[in-house]
């Protein structure tokens, strides 16, 4: 039994990431909608949930049309890559003691090494589709996310220092007594924003930026290739929320004062559920910079940031071990 | 067992992508071919027991290098014309030094090898192990480097910087 739980637990993965990201499509726009003091979809089913149906099936009717002046291998393999780097993400996140597919000693980096990878569907889209903005879009979205993922690289070291280790498992037990959003505030800020950047949502959306590029790398793709980079975007926006919630708010441990007393698992996803609501807030509330302020942000203000954290963090291990 | 039989795949693999990229006309397509050659590479780091390594081809070469490299062929932007120069350069002659070279290196290779008895590598590399190694004997490597990349970094914004100050005279006349 227990050599095939990693097995189970991946099919589980697999059927309920694609059928989350279904349900979070209609999720937020219905959430955008309670913020902005609007209804978003309510027509179908309760709640309008049925929405979700509607959209599939339109999706999967749509004329799948490969535009003949593109480059068609190409074309066909970039929307995949984006969908199995993010699935390949989730092989390391621990939902619970024992409860996951693989425990490696580098599970971090095996993290990071994925979501560098789903960089290549955006950008072979973008230069596949043979079209000014799509090409537009790749180029923006090469920067960015070459530029975000050295922070978010970074931003993780001082977690990587207090526990001394890579392995996730490792991680979350070192966070038993104290959560690393408190003795690693700075980290868990750069992680968010390098976070939204490197799963290109908005307000940091600028390879896809419809008032000027129309939809980015994407304007050529329809159908289900299209439903594959949406799909990819939202396994990217679940994967990130996994991992903030496993990094720096305990993982699967309940909050101190109210202790362990319910299911690990419950905890680990009830924090996810309300990372990901978080992450729909910033989208309603706050509008998409320019390109120019994008980067410098990212180079004027994260770098360093992460630098002074990386510094402090050492001197007080240091510190703290001189007095011991 | 299973390990030899992953390491052979995953070394053919890595053989049959890198000879796709080397002789692919199109520019991204060669591209495509290399960074699955690099994961292969990856997966034959973390087979012989450096799975840090592994992930640092996959995270630095696969994950940020190539992009890099994607990028440059993105602003060129080829095309059609590209190709078809890249086929004229690709001629069947061309290939007679380079082959050459290669079987002299590959009959090293194989006397080399044929000295090596059993595995290479039998202990797994952990990360602390590569952290104390470059800042214990090789401190000096990676120092020497560091500056190489300072003096990269300075000069690429000192040509960058040039094009700006232009631009900025330019329109100063202008308006």
């Amino acid at each position: 039994m227990s050599e095939l739980m990693p097995v189970i637990l991946a099919l589980t993965i697999l059927i309920s990431g694609v059928a989350g990201a279904a349900v979070l499509t209609w999720f937020e726009r219905r959430l955008l909608g309670v913020w902005q003091d609007r209804y978003g979809p309510n027509r179908l089913g309760p709640l309008g949930i049925g929405q979700v149906v509607a959209d599939m099936i339109k999706l999967l009717f749509k004329d799948d049309w490969i535009p003949p002046f593109s480059d068609r291998v190409v074309f066909i393999f970039a929307p995949t890559a984006i969908v199995v780097a993010m699935m390949m993400g989730f092989a390391v996140v621990p939902f619970a003691p024992g409860m996951m597919i693989i425990d490696v000693n580098i599970g971090l980096l095996f993290f990071l090494g994925m979501t560098s990878l789903a960089v290549y569907s955006v950008l072979l889209g973008g230069l596949a589709s043979n079209n000014k903005y799509a090409l537009l879009g790749g180029l923006r979205s090469a920067a960015q996310m070459v530029s975000y993922e050295v922070f978010m690289g970074l931003s993780l070291m001082g977690v990587v220092m207090m526990t001394g280790s890579f392995s996730l498992v490792d991680i979350v037990e070192a966070q038993t007594e104290v959560w690393f959003c408190f003795t690693q505030i700075l980290g868990l800020i750069v992680f968010v924003i390098a976070g939204i950047a490197e799963s290109h949502r908005l307000p940091f959306d600028l390879p896809e930026a419809e008032h000027e590029l129309t939809a980015g790398f994407h304007t050529e793709y329809g159908g289900m290739k299209f439903a594959m980079f949406m799909l990819g975007e939202y396994l990217g926006l679940m994967l990130i929320s996994c991992m903030i919630v496993t990094l720096f708010f305990g993982g699967w441990h309940g909050p101190m004062f109210i202790g362990d007393w319910l299911p690990p698992f419950f905890w680990f996803s009830f924090k996810t559920f309300i990372v990901i609501c978080f992450f729909v807030l910033l989208r309603a509330a706050i509008p998409r910079p320019r390109y120019d302020q994008l980067m410098s942000l990212g180079w004027k203000v994260m770098l360093p940031i992460t630098l002074v954290n990386i510094l402090i963090t050492g001197a007080a291990l240091l510190w703290i071990e001189g007095v011991a | 067992m299973l390990e030899i039989v992953f390491f052979y795949i995953a070394a053919t693999v890595a053989l049959i992508a890198t000879v796709m990229a080397m002789t692919r006309a199109n520019a991204i397509h060669a591209l495509i071919y290399l960074i699955v050659s690099l994961l292969a590479v990856a997966v034959i780091f973390f087979l012989i027991g450096a799975p840090f390594a592994a992930a640092l081809e996959i995270v630095i070469y696969a994950g940020a290098i190539m992009v890099l490299f994607v990028f440059v062929i993105m602003m060129l932007n080829l095309g059609e014309k590209g190709d078809k120069q890249e086929r004229q350069w690709l001629k069947p002659g061309i290939w007679a030094g380079p082959a050459i070279l290669s079987v002299i290196l590959l009959v090293e290779l194989l006397i080399v090898i044929g000295d090596v008895n059993g595995p290479v590598s039998v202990s797994a590399v952990s990360a602390k192990e590569v952290g104390l190694s470059l800042f214990g004997p090789y401190v000096l490597a990676v120092e020497i480097a560091a500056m190489l990349l300072l003096a990269g970094l300075v000069g690429s914004f000192h040509l960058g910087r040039r094009y700006l100050e232009r631009d900025h005279i330019e329109k100063g006349s202008s308006q």
